[in-house]
């Protein structure tokens, strides 16, 4: 285990990334409304350079006709097949039963609510240090 | 889960053939120089012309940048437009020993204007050659034929027929009809004649009719997954027309459409011919035997059960030397050679399926 500072804090503004390397390893550090969060810039479903993908929110729906977006720039989105991450946790979330699931009608709702996808992206650790990022690995 | 992402060394070590690769032109004058100056002249004055309701436009909206990688672009241009990029991307990337062009866009494959057609699958193939594979000796072509028009294809095979860039003949899965018609023997009995096979992509556009047999898509996901259909219904024909009967040389090479619903339609097509074969007297074998021996399916995109070894069975049936990789660089379901079967290959089988069967089919070396 070796720390690593990888950037200046106000280098990735809310909403950024910055891909950096961490013992040979390329790894995508992300701003998420002021918390920083990391990722393996390798996607655990067929090998695309994951970090270069979109940042998205969640698409919801109650029925067919209605639809919303939540968690909006909590989610990385593949470039290759769009399986789309939690920045927080690396856990890919898919739910195909949305459309009949009431109870979800609000703002921020934790990822244990959503059904789990299969692929867990690989995340690392970020702290602030004074104005520096520093990633343990 | 993340055990799919482990690569074993014989397979990082294993050269390639992808059978499917696209192409696309910086900008439409790449190809259109290429046309005779009637041609040209026409273009300026009539524009564009494919058969499609919304020339220029995307069918259905795509979730991944209009059907593409999104890390697939380059400075300028269109994914697919850029050779040094495809070089670094995929081909140095993936180990790629060969790779298949398969030029979807302005080559007038089911162009209505059938010498407008003419001239457009000649501008193609000249464009592939000058933009492609002379620069890039890894990669091959496909004759693209104007195949409305059966004189000008069978012209266009034979004019390509002794250049060893040209390795297959490429046709729309969605052409005025059915493959298996009368009107479309002639490019068969061409291709047969060269040694050469017939490939077919699944095609997002073109055509006057829907992928679906039910009328028209609303999503693209369900467009995506009618393309498997619309190829079953090119298999039923050409083989209950008697093409194969016809043309025992011919080989047909499915790209893109799936695989995984071979068995399946095989099986059911075998069952009514045992009962109805009279209305088919021409088929002198079950349907089944001219599937198996005639037709090479592509890999990408490998369905992905929720047991992966149910592919296998899958795998068996068609033939471990049926089946080959494709990648579909630079679409957005784009097949990592080394990620794309949730099971494992034998050395054997990976050897057959990403490389072997491929330079076989096409005499590469």
């Amino acid at each position: 285990m070796s720390r690593h500072i990888v950037a200046r804090a106000d280098e990735i503004a809310p909403g950024e990334s910055k891909i950096v390397k961490v013992n040979g390893r390329e790894v995508g550090v992300y701003n998420v409304g002021g918390e920083f969060f990391a990722l393996s810039n390798r996607c655990p479903h067929a090998g695309a350079e994951l970090c270069r993908g979109m940042i998205v929110g969640l698409m919801r729906s109650d029925e067919p006709g209605d639809y919303r977006i939540e968690r909006k720039g909590e989610f990385l989105r593949c470039p290759w097949h769009g399986w789309e991450f939690d920045l927080r946790t690396g856990q890919s979330y898919c739910d195909p039963k949305s459309t009949k699931v009431r109870q979800f009608n609000v703002k921020v709702e934790p990822g244990e609510q959503l059904v789990k996808g299969p692929f867990v992206a690989e995340t690392f650790p970020v702290k602030v240090e004074e104005q520096y990022l520093v990633i343990e690995a | 889960m993340n055990v799919a992402v482990r690569e074993t060394r014989a397979a990082q070590r294993l050269a390639v053939v992808d059978c499917d690769i696209h192409p696309v032109p910086k900008q439409a004058r790449d190809v259109y120089q290429f046309l005779p100056q009637r041609w040209r002249e026409h273009m300026e004055t009539f524009g564009d012309h494919i058969r499609h309701g919304l020339t220029g436009q995307l069918p259905y909206p795509r979730m991944m940048a209009s059907g593409m990688r999104t890390d697939s672009f380059p400075a300028d241009g269109a994914p697919g437009s850029d050779l040094p990029l495809m070089q670094v991307q995929h081909l140095d990337a993936n180990g790629v020993e060969h790779g298949m062009l398969m030029a979807l866009g302005r080559g007038g494959m089911e162009e209505r204007n059938l010498d407008l057609g003419a001239a457009l699958a000649t501008a193609v193939n000249d464009w592939q050659l000058e933009y492609w594979v002379k620069p890039e000796p890894r990669l091959r072509a496909a004759i693209v034929v104007p195949q409305e028009n059966q004189q000008a294809a069978v012209a266009e095979i034979e004019r390509r027929a002794d250049d060893p860039a040209f390795v297959q003949v490429s046709l729309s899965p969605r052409a005025s009809d059915p493959l298996g018609h009368r009107q479309y023997w002639p490019i068969y009995a061409a291709a047969e004649r060269v040694g050469k096979p017939v490939a077919m992509h699944v095609a997002g556009f073109g055509g006057g009719n829907p992928q679906s047999g039910s009328g028209w898509p609303t999503y693209y996901m369900q467009d995506h997954y009618a393309m498997t259909t619309n190829m079953q219904h090119n298999v039923v024909s050409l083989v209950f027309e008697g093409v194969l009967e016809r043309f025992p040389g011919l080989r047909i090479v499915m790209i893109e459409g799936g695989f995984a619903w071979a068995p399946s339609l095989s099986w059911r097509m075998d069952k009514v011919w045992e009962r109805m074969r009279k209305e088919v007297p021409h088929l002198k074998r079950p349907p089944s035997e001219y599937v198996r021996e005639h037709f090479w399916f592509t890999t990408q995109p490998v369905e992905e059960p929720e047991t992966p070894e149910y592919l296998r069975d899958i795998c068996e049936w068609i033939g471990w030397d049926r089946l080959m990789y494709s990648s579909d660089y630079p679409h957005w379901d784009f097949d990592n050679p080394r990620l794309a079967f949730k099971f494992a290959l034998s050395e054997q089988e990976k050897a057959k399926v990403f490389r072997d069967n491929a330079k076989a089919l096409y005499g590469l070396r």
